[in-house]
């Protein structure tokens, strides 16, 4: 019997305390915040300003131009600064690129430009296939492609021989992965693949692949660091050519973004400073460059 | 077994004045704010900012994901998260307090009420005590809750360079409004 008594006890206890646990545990509920009786946030965060602008220096960095925005570009090169006092170091002389990007949506971005280099005119489509974002929807990564058309329009060397328009015609296709580590530092792979109707010589590939890395760290909240480096898988160019490698700065200021930079590319498109950059760091073929980016909603959103 | 019983019934008791079901929330509700300065006005809206009343005690709360407010152009959207508000750091902004006249509030009698609200309101990592009114109107059973308020930039230690010192307003006006709906507590 006292066995049947102890267990009894013991059983009484244990409703005891299972009770008083219940109980707590009710008292706590009314203590406890009330907004977490809403549960977790069903929103999913896309990383936003991952870059200043659409453009890291010359390559297109992972963002987009948001929907119902233009974006005005206008892009010098100078000279080489080796030019000396005699060229201002390389002032003296300018190509320029003046362009226009559209965002059609959020994802798709629609862009014109003209070039002095080379009187080349200028139209790609980017599309972001995937977008950084934390919450419902993870994604480590943004994910554009870029696709560009670029028409020469330089007159014939030789009117006289046979030409043909479709030998002014290059095209490039980008790939761009890129992620924001965190609020100052951005990078991303640019897998490129141009493609020129026409070469000069033989020994020159009309397909051109080269991967492009670029980066940049935000010193404040207007400032920030970009570099950009394109290497070209060897034996594709012709031995005067060489990789591209710029650094630079982003200066915003409400409206504008300044990009001020040096590089030894002197065309700001695709086919130019990835197949057809001549200067040399080591020799000081550097020439200084800006782009200014101006914003100017035309659609707005939805409220 | 006496105090077994006593417990079961207390245990009973609690449940049951939990599941009475005195909290109102929204997940939808509408937080504007517009800044008036004499170069620019600036007007952001959230349509989805969390709202949780409880009407037994009064206990109101509040919150708010910073990413959410929608502006007219996307660049202002972007210097709001990145140069003012700082949203990587603060993502939230949060209110914590109560209707402190709710006894004046029948809930079981439609009609407008004004009501006061007092309590912290925090941004940009900043708390600041508020006191505001706002108007809860009782309609079969379901809360509208408006309010309108003011709050001063600098309090909350959100830096504004003086090139845009005519563009972002020292006083900046929010406005909430929301339908509250009772929470069903049983899951």
């Amino acid at each position: 019997m006292k066995q049947i008594d102890r267990l009894r006890s013991v059983y009484r206890f244990g409703l005891i305390t299972i009770l008083a646990v219940v109980l707590v545990r009710a008292n706590a509920q009314e203590e406890q915040e009330l907004l977490s009786l809403l549960g977790r946030e069903e929103t999913t965060e896309y990383a936003a300003a991952s870059f200043k602008t659409n453009r890291v220096i010359n390559l297109h960095s992972l963002e987009s131009t948001a929907a119902g925005v233009l974006d005005i570009k206008i892009s010098h090169r100078f000279g080489f600064i080796n030019g000396g006092i005699y060229e201002l170091f390389g002032l003296d002389e300018s190509t320029i690129r003046l362009g226009a990007d559209y965002g059609i949506s959020d994802r798709l971005t629609v862009g014109l430009g003209r070039s002095s280099y080379e009187k080349t005119y200028d139209g790609y489509l980017k599309f972001k296939i995937l977008r950084q974002s934390t919450g419902v929807k993870n994604m480590p990564v943004t994910l554009a492609i870029l696709g560009t058309t670029a028409i020469s329009t330089l007159k014939w060397a030789d009117p006289d021989r046979d030409n043909l328009f479709s030998s002014k015609v290059s095209y490039a296709t980008q790939l761009i992965i890129g992620r924001k580590f965190n609020n100052v530092f951005s990078l991303q792979l640019s897998p490129s693949w141009v493609h020129r109707n026409l070469v000069k010589t033989a020994a020159e590939k009309n397909d051109v692949i080269a991967f492009g890395l670029a980066g940049r760290i935000k010193l404040n909240k207007r400032f920030s660091l970009n570099g950009e480096w394109i290497y070209v898988l060897p034996d594709q160019l012709a031995e005067e050519y060489t990789n591209s490698l710029s650094i630079g700065v982003d200066i915003e200021t409400g409206g504008h973004v300044f990009q001020l930079h040096f590089t030894n590319s002197t065309s700001m498109i695709e086919k130019g400073f990835i197949t057809e950059t001549v200067g040399k760091w080591s020799e000081g073929q550097v020439r200084f460059g800006f782009n200014i980016s101006r914003v100017f909603t035309l659609v707005k959103p939805a409220s | 077994m006496r105090t077994l019983f006593f417990l079961t019934v207390l245990t009973l008791v609690m449940c049951a004045h939990s599941a009475t079901g005195q909290k109102f929330f929204t997940k939808t509700g509408r937080i504007t704010f517009l800044s008036q300065a004499p170069l620019e006005k600036i007007e952001s809206s959230n349509n989805n900012s969390l709202i949780v009343l409880d009407v037994a005690t009064g206990k109101l709360e509040c919150s708010v994901l910073i990413k959410g407010f929608q502006f007219e152009k996307a660049l202002m959207q972007e210097h709001f998260n990145e140069n003012y508000m700082e949203s990587h750091k603060y993502p939230k902004g949060l209110f914590k307090g109560a209707v402190t006249n709710m006894q004046d509030i029948n809930m079981r009698k439609d009609g407008v009420y004004s009501a006061t609200i007092k309590g912290d309101i925090t941004l940009h990592g900043v708390t600041k005590s508020m006191t505001t009114t706002g108007k809860l109107t009782i309609k079969g059973g379901n809360v509208a809750a408006t309010t309108s308020f003011e709050i001063v930039v600098a309090d909350f230690d959100i830096e504004k360079p003086k090139v845009v010192k005519d563009n972002i307003a020292e006083t900046v006006k929010v406005t909430v409004s929301a339908e509250l709906k009772l929470m069903d507590e049983t899951n």
